[in-house]
């Protein structure tokens, strides 16, 4: 499968990553040669084979639905790059 | 005792030499923190902490001195940079976590402190995990201390736990905790000459161990000996509630374990593990690894594990589709690193430009991609179906033998550098190491030989979900058997 620039573009968006114009090109060659690559995995008959999430035992455990935990504000916005009056602070999202 | 005396002396030994009051968890402590500062060169730490050191080993040492003592009282480790350590810096080998301070302690290195262990500060890895050289570190790359006689070039570690493996193999460190998604471990352990265990799935907990493939990631000890990572795996292991995969399985005495006896086990011996290009020399270690089993009493049987050629593929789909998803956290709002923007997505957009490096990014586009709405079946799920295949094939195995014996690594440690035009070339390293995650089977790489450009190369033991007391005790055989005593080229405290 060769991914071309707009692609790559479309893809680097949906990831959340600004790419420079330049930048385009040489990923949609490594992008593109790791792709062909892992289609071999085409040539296996895979047909009425259930697909494995996890090593895990798949049934969830049970636990009491109670607070073990909490009122650690202070110390969790100390990571903040910005912190405002106990909330993380972000560039305006609504006008 | 001097300093190169104590730092020769492995966990098992240095254990005994503090129950025997021949010296103090504050000598050992002091000897490894100087051993911490020597080893500067290898950057195989990115966050010594010394003086916490000295505080758990005086700790360590008032209960030694009560008669309180504690299984790893006053044995001093390293711990990979991908653990969350309480108000100390966990950067993932990551620009984007700057200055991140957890306000918790994972779970397993809060198991090892309170069993007594002695943090002496946190290695250099791949950033996020990604990679098998650690040369893709924010920090730089990690220098094995091993090099090729009359040649001065700086060789990879291996990775991505590879500041654990370097500071262990350098004296730098008892022993020290990695993680384990594709060969993280063993791959790092067999370039440096030292013994890494990736044990079953769920066995260890991954609360507090920064996500990179949640399915895959498995977090293990790294240590010397065989005994020393059965004493540590001791320590870590055990259910967490704070972990949903975590199993609710009890923790045996992996070193009791240890008994020598393999009569009568049935070792596997997978025939498409001999793979084009692979050198005739780590064959040949491979036919010395059977020989030493069955000379002990075991009893060699030839296996097939045909979907093994699709095993690196699978895990590329999978590894990358869960890292995109636990990347995604990486949004400079809650912690580390922002760069402004002057709207929110553009902010998102270049924290993690700036933020990821090139290998990250990469496996970031692709994970995007592969679940991305009309590939999600043609890549993700056939990926996982075929992981099914595999973990079947381990499953048949399983019926036949006891065991499976292969080599760890292609090729023994490269130069840093080399291998780094083309990531398939980097990612084909973990060929005999990935099936191991996908199944979620415990697997040991234990020192075996030199190459014949005098570079260590490990055997790998491979065994059935939640025994690993038979791959560590086969481990231990083929260790005894081996009798590798080599020493790198560049130890802490010289080379005695």
């Amino acid at each position: 499968m060769a991914l071309d620039k707009t692609a790559v573009a479309h893809i680097a968006t949906l990831a959340r990553i600004r790419l420079a114009e330049t930048e385009l090109d040489p990923l949609s060659n490594e992008l593109s040669h790791i792709l062909d690559w892992v289609e071999q995995l085409n040539e296996v008959e895979t047909s009425g084979v259930p697909p494995m999430a996890s090593a895990a035992e798949a049934r969830l455990q049970m636990r009491d639905d109670a607070v073990t935990d909490g009122g650690r504000r202070d110390a969790i916005l100390g990571n903040a790059p910005r912190a405002v009056r106990g909330f993380f602070a972000v560039p305006k999202v609504v006008e | 005792m001097s300093d190169p005396a104590l730092l020769a002396l492995n966990l098992a030994e240095a254990r005994d030499g503090l129950t025997r009051k021949r010296f103090s968890a504050r000598e050992l402590t002091a000897a490894y923190n100087d051993a911490v500062a020597e080893v500067e060169p290898l950057n195989a730490y990115i966050t010594p902490t010394p003086e916490h050191a000295l505080a758990m080993a005086d700790a360590a040492d008032g209960r030694l001195a009560r008669g309180e003592a504690l299984p790893l009282d006053g044995l001093p480790i390293a711990v990979k940079d991908i653990f969350c350590t309480k108000d100390i810096l966990t950067t993932a080998g990551s620009h984007i976590l700057d200055g991140f301070r957890p306000p918790y302690e994972s779970t397993v290195t809060e198991k090892l402190w309170q069993t007594g262990a002695v943090m002496l500060g946190k290695t250099n890895l791949d950033e996020f995990a990604m990679g098998s050289s650690n040369t893709t570190s924010w920090y730089g790359p990690v220098k094995n201390p091993w090099r090729r006689p009359g040649d001065n070039r700086p060789l990879v570690p291996g990775g991505s736990s590879g500041g654990s493996a370097a500071a262990v193999a350098a004296h730098a460190a008892l022993a020290a905790t990695g993680t384990d998604t594709g060969g993280s471990i063993r791959q790092p352990a067999s370039f440096c000459g030292i013994v890494g265990l990736k044990p079953t799935y769920g066995r260890c907990s991954r609360w507090g161990v920064v996500a990179y493939a949640s399915s895959l990631d498995h977090p293990g000890p790294m240590g010397r000996t065989v005994r020393d990572v059965a004493i540590l795996l001791r320590a870590m292991a055990g259910h967490d509630p704070k972990d949903s995969t975590s199993a609710p399985a009890a923790v045996p005495d992996y070193e009791a374990a240890l008994d020598g006896d393999i009569r009568g086990l049935r070792v596997g011996i997978p025939l498409e593990y001999r793979v084009d290009g692979m050198p005739d020399e780590i064959e040949a270690l491979w036919r010395q690894g059977v020989e030493w089993l069955r000379e002990a009493g075991a009893e060699p049987v030839e296996i097939s594990l045909p979907m093994t050629k699709y095993a690196l593929p699978a895990y590329y789909i999978i590894a990358l589709a869960e890292a995109s998803s636990n990347l995604a956290r990486y949004d400079g709002v809650r912690f580390g690193l922002r760069v402004d923007g002057d709207s929110l997505e553009e902010m998102y957009e270049l924290t993690r430009a700036a933020g990821f490096g090139a290998e990250v990014r990469r496996r970031v586009l692709i994970g995007t991609y592969v679940l991305s709405s009309g590939y999600y079946d043609a890549y993700y799920l056939k990926a996982q179906r075929v992981r099914t295949l595999i973990a079947g094939d381990f499953a048949r195995a399983f019926e036949r033998v006891d065991c499976i014996l292969t080599p760890t690594a292609p090729s023994a440690a490269f130069a840093i550098g080399e291998k780094s035009d083309d990531p398939i070339k980097m990612y084909l390293n973990d060929v005999f190491t990935v099936p191991a995650n996908l199944a979620g089977v415990p697997a040991v790489s234990v020192p075996a030989g030199l190459s014949g450009d005098g570079l260590p190369l490990g055997l790998q033991i491979t065994g059935r979900a939640f025994d690993e007391e038979t791959v560590l005790r086969a481990a231990e055989v083929m260790e005894r058997a081996g009798q590798f005593r080599h020493l790198p080229s560049f130890v802490a405290g010289g080379r005695s």
